[in-house]
Formats: structure tokens, sequence, C-alpha cells
């Protein structure tokens, strides 16, 4: 089983008013197939620890393992605010992983616009990014990383902008896609229902520095549902990793430092 | 905003321009007929108009524009093609950006025109030296701003494009050379403006021909309406570039709005 193993990882960011230390000697692991939320508040850490499994920056302690993979596995990214590239239409960015792997023009183009075609979108694969609305950019941004079909899909809360209901719309989205390649996923957000309705295990983290504080299986079936009706516990659930981030997150409040790691 | 061309058009603000500027006109003319104001160092607009339509009418005149565009032009295309690729060079190694800084910083604020005895001693008399020198008043916008503009990518494209596997030739046809684009306009907006500005100073200083040179004849045999004249057509020349310009971003950079 192909497997990430995160050991003893320790991360501290410098600037001109000190360091802070952004995480302190976390660890965990997941498996192939895996849907892994990273939960906590802002500035635990959690966007720190995906950065440096996709390899934009290093630990400055610890290791970040890929097991049993034959070559260094594909880890491709969805940012917060999309980061599609604004030079480029909608296929373009959905095929630029393709194009960095070199598959002819033909070929990808095909591909981006089929896969968008399965979202919906086929009629906006030749606008350009500045001219969707945010939800559409994040779809778009999700394309861009199934498209490569990814092993490792690290997603650093992709869905914070939008609103309630077209949240809910690509979240099921997102896992359609997902049941359909299966790749590890790590999902960072804050928000407690949202990594309980999407991931298999959700790793609750906790700030300053950042750490993992627990691990919460939430055991739905799949298909989900995500309007959450069809969990008998997921209320429950929610509760008791409310408790876990209740003083993390009034502590927070108290110091006054909104500081977003 | 619900602004068409037409509402553009009659919108009161233009015309609050237009007479403001018919009234300075009229008061002038009036100024110059009635020989308030000397005639010599400010002729009549109208008598501007006739010397402008007599001078646009002569095939000499069309030879000079014709051989100032040509400078212009030239030390344009080949000192803001220079700096782009330079820009684009020091913006993507951080090697070049060392070796090349400080040459930069040395050079740039030293007035052109300060430098063009040595063009003529290296390159002599002749065109060459006129516009090499047109080109290096382009080269240093084009330059500066097209750094800049690869500086100012942001920090989640580089991110994203070293994410999804993008390296070397490929990041910088991809990413660097169309996200400094808009800066890289802008400079070459400025490139352009900065070599009129040396173009016509350097016709000034050293030529026999060109809008400069007729500048400085009209000033030495006293034709000021020729003067004025030229000036005027100095000044279209400016506007009208300006505009290709700001279609030429248009067209490049379809997907380029204004923040």
């Amino acid at each position: 089983m192909k497997q990430l193993h995160v050991i003893g990882v320790s991360k501290r960011y410098s600037s001109k008013r000190g360091s802070v230390k952004a995480l302190a000697s976390v660890s965990c692991s997941v498996q192939q197939g895996e849907f892994v939320a990273l939960l906590g508040p802002s500035g635990c850490g959690k966007s720190t620890l995906l950065r440096l499994v996709a390899g934009l920056s290093q630990p400055d302690d610890g290791q970040i393992e890929f097991r049993e993979w034959v070559q260094m596995p594909k880890a491709r990214l969805v940012f917060q605010d999309s980061a599609l590239f604004p030079w480029m239409s909608v296929w373009e960015n959905v095929a630029f992983g393709l194009e960095m792997e070199a598959m002819p023009v033909a070929e990808r183009r095909e591909r981006a616009v089929a896969l968008l075609a399965t979202m919906g979108m086929a009629d906006f694969h030749q606008h350009y990014p500045h001219e969707l609305s945010g939800g559409m950019r994040q779809r778009v941004a999700i394309a861009r990383a199934f498209a490569t079909e990814p092993d490792i899909l690290l997603m650093d809360e992709p869905l914070r902008a939008l609103d309630a209901q077209m949240r809910l719309v690509v979240q099921e989205e997102l896992l359609a896609l997902w049941n359909r390649q299966k790749p590890m996923v790590l999902y960072v957000t804050h928000d407690i229902e949202e990594a309980l309705l999407l991931a298999d295990r959700v790793l609750v983290m906790s700030g300053k520095p950042g750490k993992i504080r627990e691990e919460v299986i939430s055991g739905f079936h799949r298909p989900r549902d995500l309007t959450g009706r069809d969990h008998k516990n997921l209320e429950e659930l929610k509760w008791h990793i409310w408790k876990l981030l209740e003083s993390d997150v009034r502590g927070q409040l108290q110091s006054g430092t909104a500081n977003t790691v | 905003m619900t602004g068409t061309k037409r509402n553009a058009f009659f919108h009161p603000e233009r015309w609050v321009t237009v007479v403001f500027f018919g009234f300075c006109l009229l008061v002038w003319e009036v100024a110059a007929q009635s020989t308030w104001i000397s005639t010599l160092f400010f002729p009549a607009p109208s008598t501007i108009v006739k010397t402008l339509t007599a001078m646009t009418g002569t095939g000499l005149f069309w030879l000079t524009l014709g051989t100032t565009l040509y400078r212009l032009l030239l030390g344009v295309v080949a000192g803001a093609g220079a700096g782009l690729v330079v820009g684009w060079g020091m913006g993507a190694s951080r090697k070049a950006r060392a070796v090349l800084d400080p040459v930069v910083a040395a050079l740039h604020p030293m007035p052109k025109l300060a430098i063009f005895p040595i063009f003529l001693v290296i390159l002599g008399i002749g065109e060459a030296s006129k516009i090499a020198l047109i080109a290096l008043a382009a080269f240093f916008p084009m330059l500066l701003n097209t750094l800049a503009g690869v500086q100012h990518i942001e920090q989640c494209y580089w991110e994203a494009a070293s994410n999804y596997g993008a390296r070397g030739m490929t990041l910088l046809r991809r990413v660097i050379m169309p996200g400094s684009l808009p800066m890289a306009m802008t400079g070459l907006r400025l490139a352009f403006n900065n070599a009129l500005v040396v173009t016509i100073a350097i016709e000034m200083l050293s030529a026999q021909d060109g809008l400069g040179a007729q500048i400085w004849m009209s000033w030495q045999t006293l034709r000021t309406e020729e003067l004025y004249a030229t000036l005027i057509v100095i000044g279209v020349v400016g506007m009208l570039s300006n505009a290709v310009l700001g279609r030429l971003v248009v067209w490049l950079l379809p997907w380029h709005t204004k923040a």
C-alpha cells in the first residue's frame, strides 16, 4: 500500500518581527485512496504542513516520506484563491499540468474540455479566469489538479470564499471526481462540518506551535450525503471537535493575534 | 457604468474642455490680431494653422517627418526589444540579476544626452550614433518595467507553476513572459515617450534633417509660426503613438483588466 508519512516535522518562520514556530514535531500518515482533512483554527500550521508535503518548502526538522512509491508521487495543489493563471484561458489552465508533462496540444485540449464537460463547464473553456465567478474559478482550479491524475491531491481551503450553496455543489463535484480517480487527499479547512462530511479521517490541529491534537474518524458511509441529514452522530462529533478547539480559538481572541501562518 | 461611446461624446465634461480651450484660443487670436502681444513670439492661431496647412502640403515636410519617425521607430524597436529581453533574463535568473544590477543602477540615471559625444566618437556622426542613443533612451524604461513586471508576478502563480512542474524555458514562456507583459507594456509607453524626447533633442543638437532640426532652424531664422506648427506635429506624433500603444495593449492582453 502506498503511503505518505510525516515524521516529527517542525517548521519555523522567521521575519523581521521575530520567528514563529509554525509546526512542532508533527507526525501523521495517510494511505493510498484516503481522504484526510486537516482541521484547525487559523494559524495552526495546517497550510504549512500542506506546503511541506507539496515540496514548496522544506522542514527544519523531521521527514516527509513517500513509501512504496516507485517514483516520486505526483502531488498537486489546489490553492485558496484558485491561483489560475489570468493570462491563460480556462482550458489552457486545466491543461497546464499536462502541458508541463509534454502532452501534445490537441490531446491535452481534448482532455481538458472533456473534464470541463463532466463538470458542466464546457461552454466556458475559452473564457479567461477574470470572466468567471469565484465559484467557477475554484472549480476550474480543481479541474486543473484532477486533469493531471495526481497521486496526492493537496487542497488548501479551496472552498473558503464560496457561499454555502455553491460550496455544497462544489463539494459534491469534488467527491465525484475523487471517487473516479481515488487519489490520496489532504484537505485543509477550518470548517468542522466540511471536514467531517468530506473526509474519512479528520486530523484536528491546534496552534502555537502547530501540532495534531486528535484524530477523529467520521465513519460515515459513502457516497456521502453532504447535507449531513443522514449522519446520526454528526452533531456529536462536531461538538466533540469544537470542545477540542474552543480554548485555542478563545485564546486567540484574548491575545489579539489573528496571525495566519 | 452604462457609458457608451455616444454618451461619452456628449458628456458635459467634454464640452467644458472644448469651450475652455476654444475660449483660450479665441483670446489668443484676438490678442495677436490687435497686436496686444507680439506676433513675433506669439503668432495668431490662425496664422499657425495656415502655416501648418502650407507645410503639410510640401513633400519636404513628409520627408522630414519620415526621417524623424524612422529614427524614433528604429531606436524604440532596438532599445525596447533589448530592454524586454534583458528584463526577462534578469527576472528569470538570479545570476543575471547579480551581474547586471550594478550596471543598470550606474547607467540608468545618467542623462542619455550626456553620453552622446561618446557615441559620436565610437559610431561617427552618421545615423548610427543617433539611433543608438535613441535606443538607449528606450532601453532602460523597458528593462526596468519588465523586470518589475516579473518581480510583481504573485507568489501563488510561481507556486502553482512550480507545483505543476514548470521549469526553465517553459516557466519563462508560460509564466514569466505573459505574467510580466502588463507592466512591460507600461514600460513600452515610457520607452516610447523617452525616445521621442531624445529623438527631437538629438536632431536639434546635431542633425541636418528631421522635426528637431526644423524647430531649431525655425528658431534661428525667427520663423516662429513654423516653430509652433512643428510643435503641433510633434504633439500629434506623441498622441497618436500613445493611442496606438493603448490599442496594442488591448490586443495583446485580452485577459488583462485594470484592477
